[in-house]
């Protein structure tokens, strides 16, 4: 059955250097904060976690994605649609393990680290970009799926490229909320 | 008005948004003299005409005023009984005022839930695995629509059966809730509550709202509107 095409709204689009740096002073800001590094990550982490769940909606809003039957097919979704949609990057996907449930994505350009030349004395294992991680992590939620999101590399802290490990949980209850093709 | 309401419910059951038309309800105000030749019934905490179809009143329509007094559901605004008052000669003639009974919120939540449940009993009754649910229920007097998505909000429109481009509709719908919660109200909890401020989104809505009268038609090629 085919459905009318959708044409897409017009965005809300900002200055890029501004959300970057905008970005960095909040992280400035936490790293003031908070003197540990892991209480700067799960800040991070719940910050991006309170956007994935509302990021979500207008994600399926604007793209077209209809219902997704695996694994694989959401990390796709996620590297090439929503990654594009809102930094305009695509990172490549590579699959871990035999099982299908653990997946990475491989950023060869992270625009959110621009303006970041070295991670500050004393913070080595900040995540700079664990907001991604938490943004993830709360989509996925909405949409009745837990996963375990989180930076594998980091550029920052001297690994050759920037790789996020999705581990998808198991599932919901999923017979109750019938996803709409 | 070809569109006669929206809900918008959330993947709990809640209902978080509700919007009616403004057509301006058929009501109709008598003077009756003992005894009345209608014959009401008291249903729901109402009191309804259930035979007697006259003059602009007809069979369904409740009981709104006496006498230019708002009747309070079942009783009369002295607190009187309606069906009482009206059983006493003494106290006619009496002016009443009939008109199609308007639904409170309680009744929309508690029918927002319910429809709700029979979405999910629809899903599960279905032969064939993964069912989409209940897109669309048809009378009469009208379609209602129902879209839900992929995070279990569902967003229901109840328009004119001739009505087209319902879809187009759920769909801008569902764009304007999302602009909504993203930005205009990020700090808004994502779970059932009266939302009374989805004004933005209301503006947007209404604009849509009267656009949406035949014969203008939702082309399904461009997505603009057409004169039919």
């Amino acid at each position: 059955m085919s459905r009318p095409a959708h044409r897409r709204p017009a965005y809300h689009k900002i200055n890029k250097d501004l959300f970057v740096l905008t970005y960095g002073a909040l992280v400035a800001q936490l790293c003031k904060d908070y003197e540990k590094d892991e209480d700067v990550n799960q800040y991070l982490d719940k910050m991006g976690y309170g956007i994935g769940t509302r990021l979500v909606e207008d994600f399926l809003a604007r793209s077209c994605v209809g219902r997704c039957h695996s694994y694989s097919e959401i990390t796709d979704i996620i590297a090439q649609v929503a990654f594009k949609m809102y930094l305009g990057i695509t990172p490549s996907v590579t699959c871990n393990n035999s099982s299908r449930n653990e997946f990475s994505l491989i950023l060869d350009k992270n625009p959110l680290v621009e303006f970041v030349e070295e991670l500050p004395a004393g913070r080595s294992s900040l995540c700079y970009c664990n907001l991604l991680c938490g943004i993830i992590r709360g989509a996925l939620e909405m949409v009745h799926l837990t996963a375990d999101v989180t930076f594998l590399q980091d550029r920052l802290k001297g690994d050759s490229v920037t790789e996020i490990g999705i581990k998808f949980l198991k599932k919901q209850e999923e017979k109750k909320y019938r996803w709409k093709k | 008005m070809a569109i006669f309401s929206v809900y918008v419910v959330n993947k709990a059951g809640g209902l978080i948004y509700q919007l009616d038309s403004y057509a301006p309800r058929a009501e109709a105000e008598k003077t009756f003299s003992y005894p009345l030749d209608l014959l009401l019934k008291l249903h729901d905490e109402r009191v309804l005409v259930a035979f007697g179809q006259r003059d602009g009143i007809r069979v369904g329509h409740a009981v709104l005023a006496i006498n230019g007094m708002d009747v309070n559901g079942k009783y009369t605004a002295d607190g009187k009984e309606v069906l009482e008052y009206l059983g006493n000669p003494a106290n006619y003639p009496v002016s009443i005022r009939f008109g199609r009974p308007r639904l409170t919120s309680n009744e929309k939540l508690m029918l927002a839930s319910m429809f709700h449940s029979l979405f999910a009993i629809g899903s599960q009754l279905s032969p064939e695995q993964g069912s989409s649910g209940i897109e669309m229920l048809e009378t009469d007097t009208f379609k209602l629509h129902c879209y839900q998505t992929l995070t279990g909000i569902k967003f229901v429109v109840l328009a004119d059966p001739r009505q087209a481009g319902i879809d187009s509709l759920l769909r801008k719908i569902y764009e304007i809730y999302s602009d909504f919660t993203l930005f205009t109200q990020p700090s808004w909890t994502l779970g059932p509550s009266w939302c009374g401020c989805f004004v933005g989104g209301r503006k947007q809505l209404c604009w849509l709202h009267k656009s949406l009268q035949p014969p203008r038609r939702l082309c399904s090629n461009c997505s603009a509107w057409q004169w039919c």
